[in-house]
């Protein structure tokens, strides 16, 4: 019997021939991301061993990308303990560089890799075929101390995708329409690989976007076939597979979808689930108060590309804040270059520097009580943005752009 | 750990996410002390403070959805939270609860047929007793009881290493 990609990368890093869903291993990781969100705690655990000890430092990264630059007293003092550790240590160490997983996918990632991120959307790897999973600080420690972790190995979910999507419809509305059909749970512990033709059609920007949200279905990872596409990302950042896998064609599934790519309309997922999807077209007349793109799902240069071609010539609503952030410097710099930033500021957003925002509801934009915001962010629980009483929609770059110009809802093609 | 206990329910829905348990203006709060009175705020302000040592929590399906953050069953712990029972938990949460020595249970019926205020005696590995009806539980692989009986991961690798 086969098996899965998921089955394959874990019986690699475990040192087996072979292993199933359902099994418990013991695995060697290859890479260790940890952000200013928690490093912290992790560094008060670490001092407190009797005797503290790294296994491999080469394999730790260490970003500080929350809270940048830092907004209060103590998120600074948080950050000088995590960025004098580093440097005691010698840990890779990036500060104001950009988002941790954009900064991960630009320049550690590869093929095959399995690797741990105290930080939920580490599934995002999977864009590049290599095993990203979330784990909290405790885990993080662990594994920083002894190099392994065990792992439950999970049933894969496998999407067949076929087609193409339709003009003015985007990965982001994808994923939030797969999310929705199996439900916040509906991956809980298992991996959800995607296949198929509609692959070919999906950029890397995409792929990320796609592998980053699947932990909001409780996914333990997201994972892709590594194609001429992602090669030609490895290539254009300097990187070779550390290796790569395929599910075999007698691999077991739990299950399989066949999703045609041509179906999907542009989705929101309204508060404060996200799995509580409608097509955006049923939310038109919701207003809003802020509007956000940016985060590690959709502050890629695709992404603000749309948002600027949907904004250009246009104007941001009156009473409307519209953060636009970059997911890294490297995205920053090459939307200066395209002189989008430029059509941003013309049009009254607010461009800020590479960092979390308003995403996660502390490091600046947060909203107050009864405010809603329409954003490309990775989530929209009660209270996520700011006040426990706010609104918070997930739409995809155009429909968040659209939204910003007219201060409700709107879908681009209303705009343009 | 096999000992049995009681405890008083509390009841909570499904999806109780990580912002819920914890939201994300008081992460960076220096002790998890701190951050006791806001667990749970968004949801139900007073509940923290009715929560008393030796409670048990009971909850819908994917009880800890969302974040990382280890501070969410870390801050249940800290107030005294004797057991969690939900329909399931999401992944990560079930880890960092394991490796806080958070005992988590999962149970279909419990949920659906026991309210707020009843009072059950657990029995760790075996069943929960309440309202006169007994419901078997699961016990947890080996590794994990590992760590849950020794207070956490942490105290788990310091007790394998022979530190302690």
């Amino acid at each position: 019997m086969g098996m899965t990609m998921a089955e394959k990368i874990i019986a690699a890093a475990a040192g087996v021939e072979s292993t199933r869903a359902g099994d418990i291993e013991t695995v060697t990781l290859d890479r260790l991301m940890s952000n200013d969100g928690t490093t912290h705690l992790t560094i008060d655990m670490y001092n407190n061993l009797k005797n503290p000890h790294i296994e491999d430092v080469s394999k730790l990264v260490w970003i500080i990308d929350h809270n940048i630059p830092a907004d209060s007293p103590k998120t600074a003092a948080s950050h000088k303990k995590m960025r004098n550790f580093a440097k005691e240590h010698g840990i890779k160490f990036y500060e104001g560089e950009g988002v941790c997983h954009q900064i991960m996918m630009e320049n550690h990632v590869r093929p095959g890799e399995l690797i741990f991120g105290a930080d939920s959307h580490t599934c995002a790897y999977g864009a590049l075929g290599a095993f990203g999973t979330g784990v909290g600080c405790t885990d993080y420690l662990y594994a920083m101390v002894t190099g392994t972790s065990w792992l439950l190995v999970p049933e894969t979910i496998r999407f067949n995708l076929k087609g193409k999507l339709r003009e003015g419809v985007y990965a982001r509305d994808l994923i939030l329409t797969i999310i929705g059909r199996i439900s916040a749970n509906g991956a809980n512990y298992k991996a959800m690989e995607f296949v198929g033709e509609g692959m070919a059609g999906l950029s890397m920007a995409d792929r990320i976007s796609i592998c980053n949200l699947c932990v909001e279905a409780g996914a333990k990872t997201a994972l892709m076939e590594v194609d001429d596409v992602a090669m030609a990302y490895l290539k254009e950042h300097g990187r070779e597979p550390k290796h790569i896998f395929k599910s075999d064609e007698d691999a077991v599934f739990s299950q399989v979808y066949d999703i045609d790519l041509s179906e999907i309309n542009p989705i929101v997922a309204k508060p404060h689930f996200v799995d509580n999807i409608v097509d955006a077209s049923e939310c038109q007349d919701v207003k809003i108060d802020e509007a956000f793109l940016g985060s590690c799902n959709n502050g890629r240069i695709e992404d603000l590309r749309v948002g600027a071609s949907v904004i250009k010539g246009k104007h941001v609503a009156d009473g409307v804040r519209f953060l636009v952030v970059p997911a890294s410097r490297a995205v920053y710099n090459q939307a200066l270059k395209e002189g989008i930033l430029d059509t941003f500021m013309e049009a009254g957003a607010m461009v800020m520097n590479p960092n979390c925002s308003v995403c996660w509801g502390a490091c600046q934009g947060v909203i107050g009580e009864g405010e809603t915001l329409i954003s490309t962010g990775t989530r929209n629980f009660k209270g996520r943005a700011g006040h426990k009483d706010s609104f918070v929609y997930l739409a995809s770059a155009a429909t968040v752009t659209a939204s910003a110009i007219t201060g409700k809802i709107t879908t681009a093609d209303k705009v343009i | 750990m096999s000992d049995s206990f009681t405890a008083k329910i509390w009841v909570l829905g499904d999806d109780i996410d990580t912002d819920i348990i914890l939201p994300t203006e008081y992460l960076a709060m220096k002790t998890v002390q701190d951050m006791k009175p806001y667990a749970f705020s968004p949801l139900r302000p007073e509940l923290a403070e009715k929560i008393k040592p030796g409670d048990m929590i009971v909850a819908g399906k994917n009880f800890g959805c969302g974040s990382s953050r280890e501070q969410a069953p870390e801050v249940v712990k800290a107030l005294g939270v004797s057991c969690v029972v939900a329909k399931s938990y999401a992944r990560i949460f079930f880890r960092n609860a394991i490796n806080n020595g958070l005992l988590l249970i999962e149970n279909q019926d419990l949920y659906d047929e026991v309210k707020e205020g009843d009072v059950a005696t657990v029995t760790p590995g075996k069943s929960i007793e309440v309202n006169g009806k007994t419901y078997e539980i699961a016990s947890l692989p080996d590794n994990l009881m590992d760590i849950l009986n020794a207070g956490g991961l942490v105290q788990a690798m310091r007790k394998k290493n022979g530190l302690d």
